[in-house]
């Protein structure tokens, strides 16, 4: 089985001449499409957003190509890869987590930087983004599903470490990721639903203490998000001129390069978390609802590869791959428009900078491996 | 059933994640779904709502101050005008490292603790995004040069220039054009919110006060489009400001600076009139103060310097100063009784130095008068009455008077009046009769206030412009003119509906004006004949003079010297000390200045008054004789 790509004879792929070479080195051709109408789409937007600035968004340029080469590389290596050394990975980035303890960079009061000789400096908890959801799929390979309770608290504790060492820096957003992929992989191997009904019992109960054991700039957030007027100037001012910026772009938009919200600078973050909202100021409606279609489509397209894959292992990092690529879209988009708290979480492939355009793009480039190597 | 349960089942497994995922699908579906609709319900629903918010946020309409009218001298000289004022800004959001940018702005510019500690204190409250708060308000030349060239290590740090109003003559000029102050809550309610929206600052006393609405000008509005730091990065329409008109005054520069120097360090008024306009030529109070302070801001500690000195730098004895006239009255007193038929210019008395009323043990005293009632002035006239200024013949002449009669006179040049035309919170003095004492003192008139009125003592109080105004009266040989600071303006002023001059003082004949006129040249001219035949100015002004000078002296009390005490200049503190006054015209026969002089607690009118007022006269006609 191994020896035989799978892929190859498929019959579909042989009528075409482009795709099948590009099924040779390993890509997915429509996948392919989908990433880079979207990271297209997000160009032409950052452009304006970053006032035209050539440097800036050549910087950019790079990053994406940078990205765009990881998932290339990664689509090549085969999934049995990816299984044998998934727990690496996850040893690797706690160790990394813990020095960031003790040794990180504090930016904006936040310790979550890593800055080691030789190397960028680059935040940790990124690589935990796929290392955690793949090493529970790895746990859960070998393992009968739908879980017994033994594995599944063994996988709920391969979750927990690296969620609270990364909430303890804190950040907020990249735990809530990592969670929810971690999740995701549990929910995908088949958690049984009264399991499923009880946690979430028990965490609507928690959430009083989780209160209580937020920072306060947190509890601001939570607050501001319910009550933006209550302080125009302050935590809510962001929300206020994003909600205008968005409202104010109407169906049609003001226009490329004409959003006043973002270029007179109202709109805070406007090439990082916020850049939705210029998309909805200078594009209107109709362009969030084109990106909005582009996202769903690869979300669709990556479920369909997570179905067709043929081991538990394709499956379950497949999935994870997915809803965090979704959680990204949903929690920024929804933070932008006021539905949920401000959180640093950036819109996946538009916003300004690398990190986790890389981790994206790796993931792709996972899930490409898994479904152009469907011999094994 | 364990044992089965732990063997993998793949297609079962299969099957059961393709379950999960297509509810994961179905539950992305939904949060796609719900972002829609909420982008539909900000973009489409509730589009006009979102649309106005942000032209409000990008659009202000602006008000532009105008600038102030300047104002001028007689000469042209510039009074008042306007300057840039260079303000030091930071932009917390911009500045990076605080403490250290200040270290860094600390080399460059002077920093006061106080600034500092202002500037942390509006730091720290909660503002607005990119607001910028002001750090210094003034810069220096230098300063500003200096941070120029190192404008480009300076991010968050913007100096951002402002046309305030400057008093070029600083101190001197204070008094007489008086200042603007910064626009307060208590003035909010009397200034048209419109007008002065773009406006910081509003005339607060003298000729800035008075034509305000002149100076002020029509405002401005810009229309902007600005960015959320609130700087202006379009205008999109402007209607520019109509700047306040220029306005010159009377004033004289070089007149003022020389009744400035007259009186020195000492504390006093000098207020001179051109007798034919009514002009102020000089109005000079001393000590002063700096009103560009008042523009530019100034320490608490300044502030309180101000306000509660001793010396009250910033009251305007000219106009507001109250203070017996003391013998300044006397020619007024002696044309009463002539008007009123009670003398004549052949009548004479015995002043042997004190006066006592029919039945009564009191002893009024003469200025000249010695333990043991010896002193007085001998048979006496009113010529020598006015030149010796002999207390005894008022006493007598006024012992004859009807103080109503008197005091009716006596208001037809201006006394417990506020005559001047121009000029803000000018006080009115007092002019007592009896219907004022049954008012303020609940008691009738006694014949000894006649004396008292007589001698400018008692109850009677005049400001120095009331006096200047008297004097001006009587070079005029009693016709009126207002005094005013206005001489003229680019264009008919608002203010300009100024009331009309009251009519000439009705009594005394042409002849009579003229002997009390050479009666107070006497005062100045009549010497070399012996002490008790000279005027009592003569020794101390009256020589070498190269124009005739009508004047009179006076020396009003502080405290009531009682019965059989003597005033001992030593015994008494400073500021119980007597006033000086003069008050003089010249030329006499055709008179181009009038003016009052008085020195707080100066002691003799002749001799310390008099040769101030001689100073500022000569300053003011030795020009214009050389001319000639």
């Amino acid at each position: 089985m191994s020896s035989q790509d799978f892929v190859r004879s498929l019959p579909q792929w042989n009528r075409l001449g482009g795709p099948r070479r590009l099924v040779r080195v390993h890509l997915d051709p429509w996948l392919l499409l989908l990433l880079l109408s979207v990271i297209g789409f997000g160009l032409v937007v950052l452009y304006s957003a970053l006032e035209q600035n050539q440097a800036a968004f050549n910087t950019q340029l790079m990053r994406l190509g940078l990205a765009l080469v990881v998932m290339l590389v990664a689509a090549q290596l085969e999934p049995r890869f990816f299984l044998r050394w998934s727990p690496w990975f996850y040893v690797l980035g706690i160790g990394l987590l813990v020095l960031v303890l003790f040794m990180g960079v504090s930016v904006k009061g936040a310790q979550r930087w890593l800055d080691l000789p030789g190397l960028p400096r680059f935040q940790p908890s990124e690589l935990l983004k796929l290392a955690v959801p793949m090493t529970i799929a790895w746990y859960l390979n070998d393992r009968p599903l739908p879980p017994r309770f033994r594995y599944l608290c063994v996988a709920l504790l391969i979750l927990a470490l690296p969620s609270m060492l990364i909430a303890m820096q804190p950040d907020l957003g990249t735990a809530i990721l990592v969670t929810a992929a971690g999740l995701t992989v549990i929910f995908l191997a088949g958690l049984q639903w009264r399991w499923i009904l009880g946690a979430g019992a028990v965490a609507m109960a928690a959430l009083p203490a989780l209160w209580m054991a937020m920072h306060d700039y947190q509890r601001q957030r939570v607050l501001t998000l319910f009550d933006p007027e209550r302080d125009p100037l302050g935590a809510g001012w962001n929300i206020i001129q994003s909600k205008t910026a968005i409202g104010s772009g109407g169906l049609t938009g003001k226009g490329l390069f004409q959003g006043t919200q973002s270029h007179l600078d109202f709109l805070p973050e406007s090439q990082t978390d916020f850049i939705i909202a210029v998309v909805a100021e200078e594009l209107g409606l109709i362009g969030i609802s084109v990106l909005l279609l582009l996202y769903l489509l690869i979300i669709a397209r990556c479920l369909y590869i997570a179905t067709h894959a043929p081991s538990t292992f394709g499956r379950l990092v497949a999935g994870a791959v997915t809803l965090t690529f979704f959680v990204y879209v949903f929690v920024n988009i929804a933070m932008v428009a006021g539905l949920l708290p401000v959180v640093g979480v950036p819109l996946p492939l538009i916003s300004y900078g690398g990190t986790s355009a890389i981790t994206l793009l790796a993931g792709f480039g996972i899930l490409m491996s898994i479904h152009t190597h469907r011999g094994w | 059933m364990n044992t089965q349960r732990q063997i993998k089942d793949p297609s079962a497994e299969q099957r059961q994640f393709s379950a999960r995922a297509l509810l994961l699908l179905l539950l992305v579906l939904l949060a796609f779904a719900g972002l829609f609709a909420r982008m539909f319900q900000l973009q489409v629903l509730e589009y006009d709502l979102y649309q106005t918010r942000s032209d409000k946020n990008r659009i202000q309409v602006r008000p532009v101050a105008p600038p102030r009218g300047l104002i001028f001298d007689r000469n042209g000289e510039l009074l008042a005008e306007n300057r840039p004022v260079f303000t030091l800004s930071i932009v917390g959001e911009r500045v990076g490292n605080l403490p250290q940018r200040l270290e860094e702005l600390a080399e460059l510019i002077d920093l006061s603790d106080r600034e500092i500690e202002n500037f942390v204190e509006r730091y720290q409250r909660r503002r607005r995004p990119f607001e910028p708060i002001p750090l210094k308000t003034v810069l220096s030349e230098e300063e500003i040069a200096r941070l120029a060239v190192n404008r480009f290590r300076l991010p968050g740090v913007e100096v951002e220039a402002q046309l305030v109003r400057h008093y070029p003559q600083g101190p001197m000029m204070a008094h007489a054009i008086g200042s603007v102050r910064r626009i307060s809550e208590a003035d909010l309610p009397r200034l048209d919110a419109s007008r002065y929206s773009g406006t910081q600052f509003v005339g607060r006393q003298g000729v800035e006060q008075y034509y305000e609405n002149t100076l002020h000008g029509q405002v401005g509005y810009e229309k902007v489009e600005i960015d959320a730091r609130g700087r202006v990065r379009k205008v999109l329409e402007t209607q520019p400001p109509t700047a306040g008109r220029n306005i010159r005054l009377h004033l004289d520069s070089r007149l003022q600076r020389a009744a400035t120097a007259a009186l020195g360090d000492r504390r006093g008024a000098i207020v001179a009139l051109d007798p034919s306009s009514g002009g102020v030529l000089a109005m000079v109070s001393t000590p002063s103060y700096d009103p560009n302070l008042f523009v530019t801001g100034m320490s608490q500690a300044q502030y309180r310097t101000l306000t509660e000195s001793r010396l009250t730098p910033m009251f305007n004895r000219a106009i507001n100063g109250r203070y017996a006239p003391g013998s300044t009255i006397k020619p007024a007193i002696g044309l009463a009784g002539i008007s009123l038929g009670k003398t004549d210019w052949q009548r004479t008395m015995n002043d042997r130095g004190w006066f006592q009323l029919p039945g009564q043990q009191r002893i009024y005293r003469d200025w000249s008068w010695r333990p043991g009632n010896a002193g007085g002035q001998g048979i006496t006239d009113l010529n020598r009455a006015i030149y010796r200024s002999s207390n005894v013949y008022f006493y007598e002449l006024a012992s004859r008077m009807d103080i109503d009669d008197l005091s009716g006179f006596l208001a037809q040049f201006g006394l417990g009046q506020a005559t001047a035309a121009d000029i803000p919170q000018q006080g009115r003095g007092v002019l007592p009769n009896r219907e004022w004492k049954r008012q303020t003192r609940n008691e009738p008139w006694y014949p000894g206030d006649n004396l008292n009125i007589s001698i400018g003592q008692g109850d009677m109080l005049v400001t120095p412009l009331q006096l200047a105004t008297m004097t001006a009266v009587i070079a005029n040989r009693g016709n009126w003119v207002r005094p005013r600071m206005l001489a003229s303006a680019e264009d008919p002023l608002v203010e300009l509906d100024l009331a009309e001059d009251p009519a000439p003082v009705e009594g005394p004949s042409a002849a009579d004006w003229e002997r009390m006129v050479d009666a107070m040249a006497d005062v100045v001219h009549r010497g070399d004949r012996g002490y008790q035949q000279n005027g009592t100015a003569w020794f101390h002004i009256g020589r070498n003079i190269a124009y005739r000078m009508a004047g009179k002296s006076g020396t009003a009390q502080v405290v009531e010297i009682r019965q059989g005490e003597r005033y001992d200049e030593d015994e008494l503190s400073e500021f119980e000390r007597k006033h000086a006054w003069f008050i003089a015209f010249a030329p006499a026969d055709d008179p181009q200045i009038a003016l009052a002089v008085i020195v707080e607690n100066g002691g003799g009118g002749s001799s310390v008054a008099g040769p101030v007022a001689r100073a500022v006269i000569d300053a003011y006609l030795t020009p214009q004789i050389a001319k000639r």
